[in-house]
């Protein structure tokens, strides 16, 4: 950022150079996207992170970390893994009323054969 | 972790495990990959940091769920936990279909084996009567997958229903 530094420099209280591996993911009217991922894993790993990708994956990665990060901080404990188990208890739930519904519609079809 | 082993944390850190060492309990000496992926993603300070502002015994499912989400992270440095979401809600939303359409079957054949009444107090312009009648709306009930960010996320035991 050539005129003002982006929100992790400026978090982190440093010049923000021309080629700052945060400021394309973490711009300067979002402070709270970044103080999100600098409480849960720390700005030296969310940097370390984002140079190990290929650059056009970059901004996918730092959007997920933010939308783990904020998990985590409304739920300390389970984070992000509390709604996976949520999603599992969904499927699982679901699968049960497909199967039933299936069984209900066996039934329906034998008994109207029955008719016939 | 009492007596001279020092714990995976203290191992991996270089230095002398106290008595109350707060990573102790949860990454014992003979597991060192489970702290080593934790610290890789999250940092030990950070990690310490987390525990210490949890009470004691919600610490052993935060040190779990890190786990988890450290491990999904390096299988899949891009998208970590949040592909795996997203997995998941596509698979609810198909299950929703599926069920729709079941259950909108059920309904056709229910309505094919009821009896043709004569209804003569009916007004012939009001063909939306019959159908308000046989409730439709009841048959078409499914859980809602929207909003689950903000569901309740309380339970007592919740790493026995994902396969790692």
């Amino acid at each position: 950022m050539i005129n003002g530094r982006c929100s992790a420099c400026k978090y982190l209280r440093r010049k923000c150079p021309l080629d700052c591996i945060f400021s394309p993911y973490f711009p300067s009217n979002d402070p709270e996207r970044f103080s999100c991922v600098h409480k849960i894993y720390g700005s030296s790993n969310v940097g370390k992170m984002l140079q190990q990708l290929p650059v056009h994956l970059r901004a996918a990665a730092a959007d997920c970390l933010c939308y783990e990060a904020r998990c985590r901080i409304q739920d300390p404990v389970y984070g992000c893994v509390g709604i996976i188990s949520l999603l599992y208890q969904q499927i699982h739930s679901a699968e049960n009323q497909l199967a039933e519904t299936k069984a209900e519609i066996a039934v329906l079809a034998v008994n109207k054969n029955f008719q016939i | 972790m009492g007596g001279n082993s020092p714990c995976a944390s203290c191992k991996l850190l270089r230095r002398r495990c106290a008595k109350d060492c707060v990573f102790a309990p949860y990454f014992p000496s003979d597991d060192p990959h489970k702290f080593a992926i934790v610290h890789k993603v999250f940092g030990a300070s950070n990690v310490s940091k987390m525990l210490q502002e949890l009470s004691v015994h919600q610490r052993a499912d935060a040190v779990s769920s890190l786990v988890y989400e450290a491990n999904a992270r390096m299988r899949d440095p891009v998208y970590g936990c949040v592909g795996a979401i997203s997995y998941l809600q596509n698979q609810v939303s198909q299950l929703q279909m599926q069920l729709a359409v079941a259950q909108a079957e059920i309904l056709c054949i229910q309505m094919q084996n009821e009896p043709v009444m004569p209804t003569p107090q009916m007004d012939p312009e009001d063909d939306k009567s019959f159908l308000l009648q046989n409730n439709l709306p009841q048959y078409l009930n499914f859980a809602s997958s929207s909003n689950v960010i903000h569901d309740s996320l309380k339970r007592e035991s919740i790493f026995g229903d994902i396969v790692s």
